[in-house]
């Protein structure tokens, strides 16, 4: 099960975090900082997995921006691995070549998107065909 | 940026870019309070706001909380549109209360109501909007509120696909936060089951998810599901590609619902139905196919899908375990990863390896790698690889190939990482017992583990090592020789002092003869290191030198010269000192005979469960608890608590005088329980046999707390619970320490507060998450507060499950939390007293007992009491200065309550006159019932 998602910039500034458990707003802030400190020091030669807590982190870097998932140890880490690239792929068609900018002014919009494509700490949908067509429906309307 | 419709805020990006443009921290808080205050403004004065601009207000409010300001207004405002039949509206509405109410807002009914209506409306997208909406906050009140619905609406005909999706992870929402308020009727279990054959892909996988926390609560029940499970996942590995057009990622089908459903088959031994079975083994046989075919695309999403795949498909193969021909074609793939450029092949092959080598089909396969393990121990950037490469390195060892891997770890111990190194002395020390053929090479390897990682020698380890000699007499003098030598190093680690201390102390005599090592040599050099060590270490070495005046009674008088030396005989330490009087009188007044009798030779320890082992499960609770196949000790029948290790040196001896030592392990609680004197009795090993059964227990609170702002609440032979509590007005910090009085970890340490009934209206909860794990005698704090809403009698219910060694333990308790924790002492003169008391006179408001003392009637106690209880003690009210009389004000959110009470104690007849009035109907009575036996 995904235990949160964050999207973060290297200055460890959270351009997202969607929380899936029930965490006090300061343990969120913690868990943020620990977050960024323990995937920013990582390079290309490590693997995309840390262990985290109890748990495990399963991050991607795109450009400055780290997407991380926190998951369950015996959760499938290439599974989550892909399904980050997933999203971002559908953020990217969704937003005609996202950029971090597009997150921080849309990020009502990014909330959207993540409810398609992840829910209640599974994943929802996988179709970025399917994701996009109701994104696009969802955004023609008043 | 996509382009501005109708729904773009122009205000919101307005808003935005001054925040981005500030250049302070404090011009940014500058911009945010005149948003905020304007904001204000316009909720409050202006009523005629319309959604759109309610809409963006409160999209500015959600984008200031979650810069990390705290939003205190504009709930209502956010709640009104839910109610708005216009998307955008709704949508930031549902968004503002997911991400920023917490579940205990009083506007819930007002939200459940509003998301009841959605539901049941005829738009699905406003359907949708509400199921997300309860699959992110969803909560007890909801899976009781939407009991009905949420189910209908996804096994119903004529729901959406989209719908389907959404309401199948909203159930597994509910089902998670509170199982036992969700209801499934057992007649939608066949359709949901069913989802699984779903022509819509994405409805199958958002119901597997559903169906695997179900299949978790009832496998029975569930057990159709797989039937399904297999014929879908065959559809899926077996077409080609084009067939799932939407679904096919980089040339892959569907690898999101392929893992899924091969998770969900690992909830059920192999299938029984030969057919199904087979169809089953064909699929994974395809799958281990298509891992050697070209791949059909150089993007690593590609092959990271497959492989996605594959490592779950080879989790199932290991899970089912019965198959040595894909068992061991899965060994051979992750042999080939294990060589592959990319880092994340590595290491989740090595990862993968791990579970192969417990598998006795594979485990000989799993050691052809051997070499190419030993060479990412040494070669691999990634610490996290490193690690696999130890725990692979661990799992396939065996007595063919022991020497080598300990010596390899050994080698790779002096330069590994200080995060895992105490884990590889464990791994080091365990492999080199356990395949031991000459425990020669078995002590050779642990004192070279302590001369190498000594501070990551745990007691543990250094217990077994005497162990292991006390139990094996032909190693004894070999021991105590190599012991020796060991001391001789310039530098030695205390750790090597501790051992070799034990070890000439019992069997120094076996190279006593020998001019290098004569007993005055062996004691020279020992005490060489005396004054470099920690007291404890101390300890252990004048029980040494006790037993030295027993083995070599020829310097018995330099022995006593340093029992007697002041920094002994008057040491700070109590410990230290009562060891050296004792023993110095021992040695004084005992003939030779009775001192050899008390300070006999160790007799050999009982074989039990490794101590070693039970301290690496500890280590790494969620990985190693699924290992079924762990390597244990031949002995090994149950995982029975062990007291195995000599503590320290109380139990080098046979004296009964010494007192276990007391920690003080935090400032209310102090955890040790008394420990036996002798290393094993009989007594101990059967109270905690009842430990290794899962217990739950239930346990009525006693007036703990009750007098007291701190106080032990709870207390068992495992752990022990205090609290603390400090009043603002209605709302009391508490805080919680639980006390692990046990020698092992605690894992899976949860606790959960209830609040049933009418207390759900009275008391607000807000406890923080706890530390999973609690230490081996430690103790963690748990704080939250506890909101007064309204007057309550009831206690709160809390629930506490853990495993202690691996057992699970429960344990129910009520909450001792009573109204008088609200109660705050008030002074007044006498006028003011009498005149509150007339005015409280309607029959409700009072409350008179008469009771016989339970205690001596003294004065000060009596006092001491009533002002612990919370309310004040006055003087010079009554006419009678043998009375006590006294006020208080409960705090509760929505009022104060005034209460006042007399207390007459009449000596001749033993009893007292309780009288207590209050100004709310009801809480004179609670507090007399509270109050009549306790004094």
């Amino acid at each position: 099960m995904i235990r949160f998602i964050l999207i973060q910039n290297r200055a460890g500034k959270t351009r997202l975090a969607k929380w899936f458990m029930n965490f006090h707003d300061d343990e969120k802030q913690k868990l943020i900082e620990e977050v960024h400190a323990l995937v920013t020091v990582r390079d290309a030669k490590h693997t995309n997995f840390v262990e985290f807590r109890n748990f495990k982190i399963v991050y991607r870097r795109y450009a400055g921006l780290y997407f991380c998932i926190c998951v369950d140890v015996n959760d499938n880490n290439l599974a989550y691995l892909e399904a980050i690239h997933n999203f971002v792929e559908v953020l990217n068609e969704f937003f005609h070549n996202v950029c971090e900018l597009d997150l921080v002014f849309n990020f009502y919009k990014v909330y959207s998107v993540v409810d398609e494509m992840f829910l209640a700490g599974e994943i929802r949908e996988t179709s970025q065909i399917k994701v996009l067509k109701q994104l696009t429906t969802l955004t023609s309307l008043e | 940026m996509p382009t501005m419709r109708g729904d773009a805020m122009r205000g919101l990006a307005v808003f935005i870019s001054d925040i981005r443009n500030c250049k302070s921290r404090e011009a940014e808080l500058r911009r945010i309070n005149k948003e905020l205050t304007n904001i204000r403004q316009r909720f409050r004065a202006d009523k005629t706001l319309d959604g759109y601009q309610k809409k963006k207000y409160v999209c500015k409010l959600l984008f200031i909380f979650l810069l990390g300001h705290d939003i205190d207004f504009g709930y209502m405002e956010a709640v009104n549109l839910l109610s708005s039949n216009k998307y955008t509206e709704k949508q930031i509405g549902y968004l503002f209360i997911s991400v920023i109410m917490n579940s205990s807002t009083e506007m819930k009914q007002l939200i459940i109501q509003n998301i009841r209506n959605d539901l049941q409306s005829r738009n699905p997208i406003f359907i949708n909007l509400a199921l997300q909406c309860v699959a992110n906050i969803g909560d007890r009140e909801m899976a009781i509120a939407f009991t009905n619905d949420i189910p209908r609406l996804l096994i119903s005909g004529d729901t959406l696909d989209a719908v389907k999706q959404s309401a199948a992870l909203c159930l597994l929402r509910l089902h998670r936060t509170s199982p036992d308020s969700l209801q499934l009727n057992t007649e939608w279990t066949a359709r949901i089951i069913h989802l699984l054959n779903d022509q819509h892909l994405g409805v199958a996988t958002a119901a597997v998810s559903l169906i695997d926390a179900l299949v978790k609560r009832s496998p029975d029940e569930y057990k159709g599901c797989i039937n399904l499970a297999v014929s879908r996942l065959s559809r899926i590995v077996t077409s080609s590609y084009t067939d799932f057009q939407d679904y096919t990622y980089y040339f892959v089908p569907a690898p999101w619902l392929c893992v899924k459903l091969l998770r969900l088959l690992q909830n059920y031994p192999p299938p029984d139905d030969p057919s199904i079975r087979s169809r089953l083994n064909e699929c994974l046989d395809t799958i281990l196919n298509k891992a050697q075919e070209p791949l059909k695309s150089k993007k690593v999403q590609h092959s990271n899908a497959r492989n996605a795949v594959l490592f779950e498909a080879i989790n199932l193969i290991i899970h089912m375990d019965c198959e040595s021909s894909l068992l061991v074609r899965a060994c051979n793939q992750l042999g080939q990863f294990l060589q592959n450029r990319e880092t994340n092949l590595r290491y989740l092959a090595l990862e993968s390896m791990c579970l192969l080598a417990t598998s006795e089909f594979s485990h000989e396969a799993v050691k052809k790698h051997q070499e190419t393990v030993i060479n990412a121990l040494k070669s691999e950037r990634d610490v996290s690889v490193r690690q696999r490469a130890v725990d692979l390195l661990y799992a396939m060892c065996d007595r063919s190939n022991a020497q080598d891997i300990v010596q390899e770890m050994l080698t790779y111990l002096e330069t590994a990482d200080y995060t895992i190194r105490e884990e590889m002395v464990l791994k080091i020390a365990i492999l080199s017992e356990k395949y031991a053929i000459d425990y020669k090479w078995y002590l050779d390897i642990m004192l070279k583990l302590i001369r190498i990682a000594g501070d990551f020698v745990s007691e543990e380890v250094w217990y077994r090592v005497i162990q292991v000699v006390v139990n094996r007499n032909d190693v004894q003098s070999y021991a105590a020789k190599i012991a020796f030598e060991a001391l001789q190093a310039p530098a030695c680690h205390e750790n090597m002092v501790k051992v070799a201390g034990y070890i000439l102390g019992e069997y120094g005599n076996l190279i006593a003869l020998d001019p290098r090592s004569t007993p005055m040599i062996q004691f020279d050099l020992l005490h060489s290191k005396y004054h470099l060590c920690s007291p404890t270490t101390r300890c252990l070495l004048l029980s040494t030198y006790m037993k030295f005046v027993n083995l070599f009674p020829e310097i018995k008088h330099h022995i006593q010269d340093i029992l007697r030396h002041d920094s002994n005989y008057r040491s700070s330490d109590v410990e230290i000192q009562q060891r050296a009087i004792e023993y110095l009188k021992l040695s004084e007044i005992c003939n030779p005979t009775v001192l050899a009798t008390v300070l006999e030779i160790m007799p050999p320890y009982p074989e039990k469960q490794s101590p070693l082992l039970v301290r690496l499960k500890q280590k790494k609770p969620l990985i190693e608890s699924e290992n079924v196949n762990e390597p244990s000790s031949p002995s090994t029948t149950t995982a029975a608590h062990t007291e195995d290790g000599p503590k320290l040196a109380e139990t080098a001896m046979h004296l009964n005088h010494h007192q276990q030592q007391q920690q003080q392990n935090g400032l209310l609680v102090s955890l040790d329980i008394p420990e036996s004197n002798g290393h094993y009795e009989e007594s101990t090993s059967n109270s905690f046999a009842s430990l290794t059964k899962s217990s739950t227990s239930t346990v009525q609170s006693n007036k703990k707390f009750l007098f007291k702002n701190s106080d032990i609440i709870f207390e068992n032979e495992l752990i022990q619970i205090g609290i603390k509590g400090e009043l603002m007005k209605s709302s009391m910090h508490i805080e919680l320490y639980y006390g692990n009085k046990t020698n092992f970890n605690l894992i899976n340490f949860s606790t959960n507060f209830f609040l049933s009934g009418d207390l759900e209206s009275e008391l607000r909860m807000n406890m923080e998450p706890i530390k999973t794990t609690i230490d081996s005698r430690a103790q963690i704090k748990q704080s939250g507060t506890i909101d007064c809403l309204k007057d309550f009698y009831d206690l709160p219910k809390m629930n506490i499950t853990f495993y202690y060694n691996n057992i699970p333990q429960k344990i129910d308790y009520s909450f001792p939390l009573y109204l008088n924790k609200y109660l705050e002492k008030a002074d007044m003169d006498s006028n003011n007293f009498f005149l509150r008391w007339r005015n409280l006179e309607k029959p409700n408001q009072e409350c008179q007992k008469i009771f016989p003392a339970k205690f001596p009637m003294i004065y000060d106690d009596c006092r001491q009491k009533l002002e612990g209880f919370g309310w004040s003690s006055l003087t010079g009210i009554d006419v009678n200065s043998e009375n006590f009389c006294g006020a208080g004000i409960i705090h509760t959110v929505s009022q104060q309550i005034g209460c006042l009470y007399r207390l007459e104690p009449n000596k001749q007849a033993n009893m007292y006159r309780l009288t207590i009035r209050a100004s709310k109907d009801g809480v004179a009575k609670r507090f007399a019932e509270l109050l009549e036996d306790q004094f």
